[in-house]
């Protein structure tokens, strides 16, 4: 009988966490939106953002790279950078605090994994490198990828939190910038006041688009 | 004989060319390009994410400005003076970790000597790192470029980028907290129902107070994007 309960407080557990999972990916992507709530990755936003199809390559990798650098970042700052964390070399690191290097070790993982993911696509499909090629090298240099991991630390989640993060950061970049391209394309047939052609036009729409995503606040599963 | 003498004669003409004054014409114009023709922001689209992310209030537009106008400087500088050393292949992450290492050290200054700042801007300190500005700047100019120049470009697009993130800050502070500089102005004159606006506080009142700015600078300086 009392076995009974726990299974069943445990399942229920186990039910909220994947919830929870699945919350923070929705979250990230509709409502944390890396362009519109954070301002994040604008640079590669409004400049590669003319065609839906290039628009499309650059998203998918950004989702790719998010996908994989925000987990191994959630290492690094778990058994390297956080106070104490070295402890499981020698419990005498105990004191020891390298979160000053959180910086430049997340940028050097980030490059050297965009770096790698190039190198791996390459071999694998050559198709979808043709697609993303040009666009993995930049990504390095995109604050969304920095921008995720250094929220990601703020936020304490745990290693499947961070990747559900992760993901769900980047799909809403994917989502934003294809949305933005199919606008801008429709865009090149009317007439815009010459001053404002180009970026100006682009930044009020972007927050335009902004106030629409403002509608999914509150949502959850 | 004579002709040793005359090609002699020449190379010290040569030599003895006044250097360049401190402040030439074209040094002038690497400094004053940046603020309103080559502007960083409104003509060249770059380091967009901190200019909205940080623009809320007054106070933080400020500091982000000093402190990225500090990392472009001396970034440049230090690009600049290793710029023969350094392998083509390998340059973007020389380039990172000299940017990282003086971010790290910006953040750590905050950390000790402003808490409160240090906690306000959070994660964009960091962003510095990859605010396309000082990328683009090491990338196009400190890389083939001498110190000194290197110096006065770097100072040049810092205080590109600040003026334009001051204005958009000032806006947004004036009509969505009703103050400036955290002093509340519509209620020193007197008006007290001063309705502020909530969507200036917000993402989209950065893009839209963004977007009329480079409306207005673009027009001015006859800048057309095709």
């Amino acid at each position: 009988m009392d076995s009974k309960i726990k299974v069943r407080i445990r399942r229920t557990l186990i039910e909220q966490s994947i919830m929870e999972v699945f919350n923070i990916a929705l979250r990230g992507i509709f409502i944390d939106n890396m362009i519109f709530a954070y301002y994040l990755g604008m640079c590669s936003f409004l400049a590669v953002s003319k065609k839906v199809e290039t628009a499309f390559g650059l998203g998918l990798a950004v989702v790719f790279v998010l996908t994989l650098t925000v987990p191994v970042n959630w290492l690094l700052q778990e058994y390297v950078l956080k106070e104490g964390a070295l402890t499981w070399i020698d419990g005498s690191f105990e004191s020891i605090d390298l979160t000053f290097l959180q910086f430049i070790m997340f940028i050097a993982v980030i490059a050297s994994m965009v770096q790698l993911v190039e190198m791996i696509i390459e071999k694998l499909s050559p198709a979808l490198y043709g697609s993303l090629g040009i666009f993995l090298p930049l990504i390095a240099v995109n604050c969304a990828i920095l921008g995720s991991s250094l929220f990601m630390v703020q936020k304490d989640y745990n290693i499947i939190e961070a990747t559900s993060y992760g993901f769900g950061s980047g799909f809403g970049f994917f989502l934003a910038i294809i949305a933005l391209a199919a606008i801008r394309e429709k865009l090149k047939y009317s007439m815009v006041p010459s001053g404002l052609k180009g970026l100006g036009i682009t930044m009020l729409i972007t927050g335009l688009m902004g106030l629409a995503f403002k509608a999914f606040i509150g949502i959850a599963l | 004989m004579s002709a040793e003498e005359t090609v002699v004669e020449k190379e010290l003409k040569v030599e003895k060319k006044p250097a360049e004054p401190f402040l030439s014409k074209r040094r002038k114009n690497i400094v004053t390009d940046p603020l309103s023709d080559d502007n960083p922001i409104t003509i060249q689209v770059l380091g967009i994410c901190s200019a909205l992310a940080v623009t809320v209030k007054l106070e933080p537009t400020l500091v982000m400005s000093i402190a990225v106008v500090f990392v472009i400087v001396f970034a440049n500088l230090i690009i600049s003076l290793m710029r023969n050393l350094i392998p083509g292949r390998i340059r973007i992450i020389v380039q990172l970790a000299v940017v990282a290492t003086l971010v790290t050290l910006v953040s750590e200054f905050l950390k000790a000597y402003s808490y409160d700042m240090y906690k306000v801007l959070g994660a964009y300190v960091g962003l510095i790192i990859t605010n396309c500005i000082v990328m683009g700047r090491l990338e196009a100019f400190a890389m083939a470029n001498k110190p000194y120049d290197s110096i006065l470009d770097g100072l040049g697009s810092g205080f590109g980028y600040a003026w334009i993130i001051l204005t958009v800050a000032f806006f947004r502070e004036l009509l969505g907290s009703g103050s400036i500089f955290d002093f509340k102005i519509f209620e020193a004159i007197g008006w007290t129902t001063f309705p502020t606006n909530g969507l200036m506080v917000d993402s989209i009142g950065a893009f839209v107070v963004l977007g009329i700015l480079i409306w207005i600078q673009r027009s001015k300086s006859g800048y057309v994007e095709h």
